[in-house]
């Protein structure tokens, strides 16, 4: 039996996954132009643009596509899609900036000493710099809600921890070598962890669970402990806290 | 409300529905039953709508009383089931009435069995859905598996008559049909011609999340980890042990392995029945062949659910009319 080997790197690339799902590879590298082209395709087919379409997962590089068979065949689907790329603006439209506040330190953030340590920093300097970049969410993925974010500055690159730790608590800020996150459920990890903030990224129970979504960009501003007290017990109560900024 | 009373439940007993669609953007798994149709077949049995809640199971069911007069269909395999110690069929329903005990035994030669009632279980759907997603505690009665003790509420069933499956379904058989890729080009001839000549089995260490595979080491040329991807139920990571993952339904929705290839729907209820031990082999198929047998199936079951037989009712109907005048008195 004849296997087809992947077609060589000509992007987009379109790859089946199956008989009821297909992925477009846009590239095979992370940078932004190319997240800008998954989220804005993601953006287009969520609006309903082809029929039969059942969900989307847009991710660094690629946005996977389920499709429902019987109302659209993979192969039309495919022939539909190169269509719309060809004619699709490069640029996406209307980015979301959201303010995250962000409680330094702590429990949750037990690995910021330690980092400033490993780099030569001082713990203001590392808070300043870490709080000084704009974030881009590159995907929502791993676990409900769970934001990868690039644009941590080239300093704070750090690889993960040999050993995992077995519990994180959801809102942790993280950085895993090149990426940062910010964690949405507790879970284990095995990436460092300097803040915490109070938003809470997922609520299935909320009108809209996920506060954030591939294509957002985001900046931390650094609280103290009485406004993280008072964010937690805000968002006890159920009141939305989350701040946008205009683009 | 009526109430489903667990007496005793297996270890892997969950609440399931058809799954929370259209989410996995936001890294919500679809989760849903490891044997979709079994699960749909049993609602229809009792019934039930095809998207209404039931009971999954992995090798043993429980104990279980009402408090109002039911009828519960349990499916997926043949399966030892007992109302009030008499012995009953799998793949058709049957009244349960307060103060019998069902009792469900172990699941004959496959692994995952389900328990349907009428009126459906009425947890409060999570995102849309009742499937219970263990990893996230999401949906079913508190995201958790379902334990001695646990009361779930039931919906309002219709009237229907007592239905039987008198044809099973076709299981298919032979090799588990595949389509390469999405990261088919990951992996070198040597590599693919492995994968497919030679037996895999079915490895002990399997959940709802996924089933690893013992077998030959399969390699990637390319690597083993790649810009992390979404995934689908069905795709098969390779890791760097070279040891296969199939995702199955509560599945994370991205990963960061190479996938060589997409298990073929029509093949994942079987994946996932298949006895721990038991030996796999893979074919390829073109997309287009595995969208052909897949909704050659869906026609199939379709209609299969349009024939279910009416139960003759003969020594069951006394019984059941003095059974439901005593606890109406």
């Amino acid at each position: 039996m004849a296997v087809t080997k992947d077609a060589p790197a000509h992007f987009p690339r379109i790859a089946a996954c199956g008989d009821s799902a297909l992925t477009i590879e846009f590239a095979d590298g992370i940078d932004e132009a190319t997240s800008g082209r998954v989220v804005a395709l993601a953006d287009l087919l969520a609006n309903g643009t082809i029929i039969g379409i059942r969900d989307l997962v847009p991710t660094y590089r690629s946005l996977l596509v389920q499709y429902d068979p019987a109302l659209v065949r993979g192969r039309d689907l495919t022939s539909q899609l190169l269509d719309l790329l060809e004619r699709q603006p490069e640029a996406e439209s209307g980015a979301r900036h959201m303010i995250v506040p962000v409680l330094y330190g702590g429990e949750t953030g037990a690995d910021l000493d330690a980092l400033a340590a490993l780099k030569e920093m001082t713990r203001s300097d590392l808070i300043a710099l870490h709080a000084s970049a704009q974030y881009r969410v590159y995907m929502i993925g791993f676990a409900p809600g769970f934001a990868y974010l690039g644009g941590l500055p080239e300093r704070l690159h750090t690889p993960r921890l040999a050993v995992p730790r077995q519990r994180i608590e959801a809102g942790a800020i993280g950085i895993g070598g090149q990426q940062a996150s910010i964690n949405s459920v507790p879970g284990p990890s095995g990436w460092r962890f300097i803040a915490r903030t109070p938003l809470k990224l997922f609520d299935p129970y909320r009108a809209e669970p996920c506060l954030l979504r591939a294509g957002d960009r985001i900046r931390f501003r650094p609280i103290e402990a009485a406004e993280a007290a008072d964010l937690d017990a805000a968002v006890a109560r159920g009141e939305p806290v989350e701040q946008w900024e205009a683009a | 409300m009526s109430v489903l009373h667990v007496k005793d439940a297996g270890p892997m007993m969950t609440v399931q529905d058809l799954g929370r669609a259209g989410l996995s953007r936001f890294g919500v798994s679809g989760a849903g039953p490891m044997d979709t149709p079994s699960l749909r077949i049993a609602n229809r049995l009792v019934g039930n709508a095809e998207t209404d809640a039931g009971l999954e199971f992995a090798q043993v069911g429980g104990t279980f009383v009402v408090d109002t007069p039911v009828r519960i269909a349990v499916t997926g395999a043949a399966v030892g089931m007992t109302i009030d110690g008499k012995p009953l069929h799998a793949w058709e329903s049957h009244h349960l009435l307060p103060g019998q005990t069902l009792r469900i035994g172990a699941v004959i030669n496959a692994v995952w069995g389900y328990l349907a009632i009428s009126g459906g279980i009425d947890t409060p759907p999570v995102l849309g859905a009742r499937t219970t997603h263990l990893r996230t505690g999401l949906g079913g009665l508190d995201g958790r598996r379902l334990a001695a003790g646990d009361r779930l509420p039931l919906g309002t069933g219709s009237s229907a008559p007592l239905l039987a499956m008198r044809q099973p379904l076709a299981r298919p058989r032979g090799p588990f049909r595949i389509v390469p890729g999405p990261q088919a080009g990951h992996f070198d001839a040597a590599a693919w011609k492995l994968f497919l000549e030679e037996p895999f089995r079915i490895a002990t260490h399997r959940d709802r999340m996924a089933q690893m595979l013992d077998g030959p080491a399969i390699s990637a040329f390319a690597g083993h980890d790649i810009i992390s991807d979404g995934t689908v139920a069905g795709s098969i990571q390779v890791p760097s042990s070279g040891r296969p993952i199939v995702l199955m339904a509560e599945r994370q929705t991205t990963g960061g392995y190479p996938k060589i290839a997409t298990v073929a729907t029509i093949d994942l209820p079987r994946l996932a029945q298949a006895m721990t031990g038991s030996s796999v082999r893979f074919r390829v198929v073109s997309r287009d062949e595995a969208e052909d047998l897949l909704m050659d199936q869906s026609r199939a079951l379709t209609s299969a659910l349009a024939g279910l037989e009416e139960k003759r009712e003969t020594t069951g109907i006394k019984e059941t009319t003095a059974m439901s005048g005593r606890s109406n008195a």
